[in-house]
């Protein structure tokens, strides 16, 4: 296995030395532009937007055939033509009949990632056409014959003086183009004319109405308005699902589309075009004639709607909701990932980031999601981002457990059957295994402990872990404590005479085996605010397993820790989780995993061990029993999934009373998250992501105490400053006062 | 749209928007129309009639229905618009046999008048507006804010396909 992961490790460090500056610098200004436009709109707009926008999205698949009706219903009687292609060579060779009908030479384009998806303009060249991007983007990595390597800035890899040269040496100009403006002045002049002379302009759509025939484009560079008004024949490209009842409906996505990739309240030019279209055609082979040169053009329009694998996607539980996308690039810049090797790495044939791995398996197939598929840590972090509410982090899951199951299986399986107690089909790569059953292997670590340490530590076994199950070398290995958390709960008496709250702290894998040190703590914290402790005998939450893919294992662990927890719910405890990734599978991915009700039950009885704090002080808890801050400072990291469920401020919140000076992180992500940054070809790129973090805090480290909420944000923190990070709850034990 | 912007009257909010996008505007009474133009507008220029009765682009220095070669010599192009956006600085543009779109596209200047009155706060009154327009059989707009620009060349650029420069000339209306 380790062999096929080499090219990945070797071209993962040449796009990060490539364009990984580039990348990150666009995309993180993408992003700190959305997160202040969203704040200038004001949240509640915004959510109240998006909560429309998912509803529109969600009925019109639901009534999709029926929209596809009305559509050519509509566009045939405003005198233009519908063609729903089955798949791309049945969309190409349909447009190439058009361009040949009106005898064209050439043709002109405005971005659309359909006509990527199809590939389009491949196929228009071997008929012989000549064709030319007008985005200027698009037109930068046409001439560089390259691929789009994000879904609105396909040239962001690129800086300005990478573009002067290729420029330079392709078009060999008068003058140096050495600035942004002589490069677009040059564009301009070299498209404009091919716009003026083409006889066809094609471009997307991003929203078509059924009721009316229209469709809306959304441009900063007015080239799309050109490219549907001048030619006299438009072609307008869209997958079905762009398909939205009316103009009434186009509101709220007005609102989001620009806002969510951009960070513009409105794009420069909406246009809402109803083709074919009043403006008179321009006649530049007649240039002295008044009247546009006659403006006596024939208008010829086409809407040609493509399948090509979405209503297969239609009847895909899991895959469905990717159908609601609408591209805006949002979920590739929040993905600090993304932000790191951008989408020659994060992408696949066509669609890059993190809903990429939606339409790949879509439109082209698993195996060509598999290439960048594990790129997607989980974090959620893009969930908040997306415009739709694309549960995003749980298409990329069920892709890969697709792509575990359509493995064949090998002798590694039949020896791994036989020793792991999970529910996975024979062919489930053994690394994945390893790593989703990382609770089998610490209670054997555990049990063994400190042997097991001292083994795992010595080169030999770190060789062999390298090579068998791609465990990098460079990292520290968690070290498993002999005393698990329950054993010492077990042996402990309770210190709460008479309990204001009942407790049952859950002993997630990491707290119960390797950070019990946290877990203890927030056993005393606890106990000082009132509350009865208890630590149930309860097994993982699925989340390992989940995390490689592996959804049969993580629903059995799912049932059986709701199983074990509930009747703790049921007699009136609370349960409290240390770990956020844990409380984040309660919360959210156990909707996909469990029965409705008993994922209600337990996500309204669970608590994030300083949500809970907090909710004990404001219910009156003495926030004297715990030792007090002092003025001390402390730098956080707060947990990714713990962000997107809104619960970090509770943290600071609690630590800032207790008399802490608090510094957040402000970046996406600690870059570890969960196995991630163990395995081999992803170390590098999970230390690259980990730097921006370290940057952050190392000016601070020698002042302030680092804390982490998560255990792979705090193994990451431990491996790029000095070791020494602990859980925000430590600091609140009153072992310390 | 902001809380702080709804009191104050639609004509001012609408030129803050435009200030913020660098937009300059003007605010003339009808009979003015002729005269603001000849100072707003670079020549030559190119015009596609306003869509007001009351309003005429006859007396601006402009030429309507251009030759191809006018429309591409033209620094300046006059459009009406019907709609504007206080909020956001936008004026939508009608596509219209009278050449809105190319006469507003071309130029490195567009000059759109608008009717005070046709000034709407929000994208949701926007969208108002749009609804009737689409159901009388007017359905081809663009909803345009600020000049064209792009940042894929590597620093932000105004003036890509569309306008470097857009001037927005108010029109009060008669009391
Ligand atoms: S999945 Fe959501 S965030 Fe990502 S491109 Fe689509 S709409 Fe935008």
């Amino acid at each position: 296995m380790s062999d096929s992961q080499r090219p990945d490790a070797d071209r993962i460090r040449t796009l990060l030395a490539s364009e990984g500056d580039e990348i990150k610098e666009n995309t993180r200004l993408f992003n700190a532009g959305r997160y202040d436009a969203v704040k200038d709109v004001g949240e509640d707009v915004h959510e109240r937007n998006r909560t429309r926008a998912r509803e529109i999205k969600e009925d019109a698949i639901e009534r999709l055939p029926e929209l596809i009706h009305q559509t050519r219903n509509a566009v045939e009687a405003n005198g233009g033509t519908v063609y729903v292609a089955d798949d791309a060579a049945d969309a190409n060779r349909y447009i190439a009949e058009v361009a040949e009908a009106k005898d064209a030479g050439s043709v002109v384009k405005s971005k659309s990632m359909t006509t990527e998806e199809i590939d389009l303009n491949e196929a228009l060249e071997d008929g012989g056409l000549e064709v030319w991007e007008t985005d200027l983007g698009e037109f930068v990595v046409q001439v560089a014959e390259e691929s789009p390597s994000h879904i609105v800035g396909p040239s962001l890899h690129k800086s300005r003086e990478e573009i002067t040269e290729l420029f330079e040496r392709e078009f060999d100009p008068d003058e140096p183009l050495d600035s942004a403006q002589k490069l677009t002045a040059f564009a301009r002049e070299f498209l404009g004319e091919r716009i003026d002379d083409a006889e066809v302009g094609i471009t997307g759509a991003n929203f078509v109405m059924a009721e009316s025939g229209s469709i809306a484009l959304v441009t900063n560079e007015g080239n799309a308005r050109k490219c549907a008004s001048i030619p006299d024949t438009h072609v307008a490209v869209a997958g079905i699902e762009k398909i939205i009842p009316s103009v009434a409906e186009l509101e709220p996505f007005a609102e989001l589309i620009s806002r969510s990739a951009t960070g513009q309240e409105i794009p420069q030019y909406l246009s809402l075009l109803t083709p074919p279209v009043d403006t008179p055609t321009v006649d530049f082979d007649r240039p002295d004639e008044p009247g546009f040169g006659g403006g006596d053009g024939e208008r010829d329009f086409h809407l040609v709607l493509i399948d090509n694998g979405r209503r297969a996607m239609r009847q895909d539980e899991d895959l469905r909701e990717t159908l609601y996308c609408i591209r805006c690039g949002a979920c590739a810049n929040s993905c600090a990932n993304f932000q790191s090797v951008g989408g020659h790495a994060f992408g696949g044939e066509t669609y890059t980031g993190g809903i990429a791995t939606g339409w790949e398996a879509g439109i082209e197939g698993n195996d060509v999601a598999e290439e960048f598929n594990d790129l997607c840590t989980g974090c959620s972090r893009c969930v908040n981002a997306c415009p739709v509410k694309i549960d995003i982090p749980w298409i990329n899951t069920v892709v890969r457990d697709r792509i575990n199951r359509g493995k064949d299986p090998g002798f590694d399986d039949l020896l791994v059957d036989g020793l792991v107690p999970d529910e996975e089909e024979s062919g489930t790569p053994l690394r994945k295994r390893f790593f989703g059953n990382f609770e089998t292997v610490a209670k054997l670590g555990s049990a063994t402990a400190p042997l097991s340490n001292a083994v795992a530590s010595t080169g030999i076994a770190r060789k062999a872990m390298e090579s068998v199950l791609g465990v990098d070398a460079r990292r520290d290995l968690p070290e498993f404590e002999r005393t698990t958390l329950k054993d010492w709960a077990a042996e402990r008496e309770s210190r709460v005479a008479d309990p204001d709250r009942r407790v049952a702290l859950y002993p997630d894998v990491y707290t119960n085996y390797v950070q019990t040190e946290r877990g203890k703590a927030a056993v005393r914290v606890l106990e000082a605010l009132g509350c009865e402790v208890v630590v149930p005998d309860v097994g993982g939450s699925g989340r390992a397993p989940l995390s490689q893919g592996m959804i049969a294992t993580a629903e059995s662990k799912a049932e059986d820790a709701a199983a074990s927890l509930l009747p703790y719910v049921e007699e009136g405890y609370d349960v409290v989780v240390v770990e956020p990734s844990d409380l984040a599978m309660f919360r959210r991915e156990y909707e996909k995993l469990l029965d409705a009700g008993t994922q209600e039950r337990l996500d309204e009885g669970s608590y994030e061990v300083l949500e809970y704090v907090f909710g004990l002080l404001e219910n009156g808890a003495d926030a004297d029993a715990l030792p007090a801050g002092d003025g001390h400072g402390v730098a956080y990291h707060s947990h990714c999934q713990q962000r997107t469920l809104g619960l970090e401020t509770y943290t600071e919140t609690v630590l800032d009373r207790l008399g802490y000076d608090v510094l957040t992180s402000d970046v996406e992500c600690c870059g570890m998250a969960g196995s991630f940054g163990y395995k081999s070809e992803y170390y590098e790129l999970s230390m690259d992501v980990g730097e921006t973090l370290a940057e952050q805090f190392e000016p601070e480290a020698d002042e302030r105490t680092v804390v982490a909420s998560g255990t792979s944000c705090m193994e990451q923190l431990d491996a790029l400053l000095s070791p020494g990070t602990r859980h925000p709850v430590e600091l609140l034990d009153p072992v310390r006062r | 749209m902001s809380e702080g912007r709804a009191a104050t009257d639609p004509v001012a909010e609408f030129r803050q928007s435009l200030s913020d996008l660098d937009t300059p505007s003007t605010v003339v009474a009808p009979d003015e129309l002729g005269a603001a133009l000849e100072d707003v507008v670079e020549t030559p220029a190119v015009g596609a009639e306003l869509p007001f009765d009351d309003l005429s682009l006859a007396d601006a220095p402009v030429t309507l229905d251009p030759s191809p070669a006018q429309l591409r010599a033209a620094a300046s192009g006059v459009t009406g618009s019907r709609m504007g956006i206080a909020s956001l600085g936008t004026v939508a543009v009608e596509s219209r046999a009278e050449g809105d779109e190319v006469v507003g596209l071309y130029p490195s200047q567009h000059v759109a008048v608008i009717k005070a009155s046709d000034i709407r706060a929000d994208l949701a009154d926007a969208f108002d507006w749009l609804r009737a327009e689409f159901e009388a059989g007017r359905r081809s707009f663009v909803l345009a804010t600020g000049p064209s620009s792009t940042g894929d060349m590597g620093a932000l650029v105004q003036g890509v396909h569309g306008p470097e420069a857009v001037h927005i000339v108010i029109v009060r209306d008669n009391e």
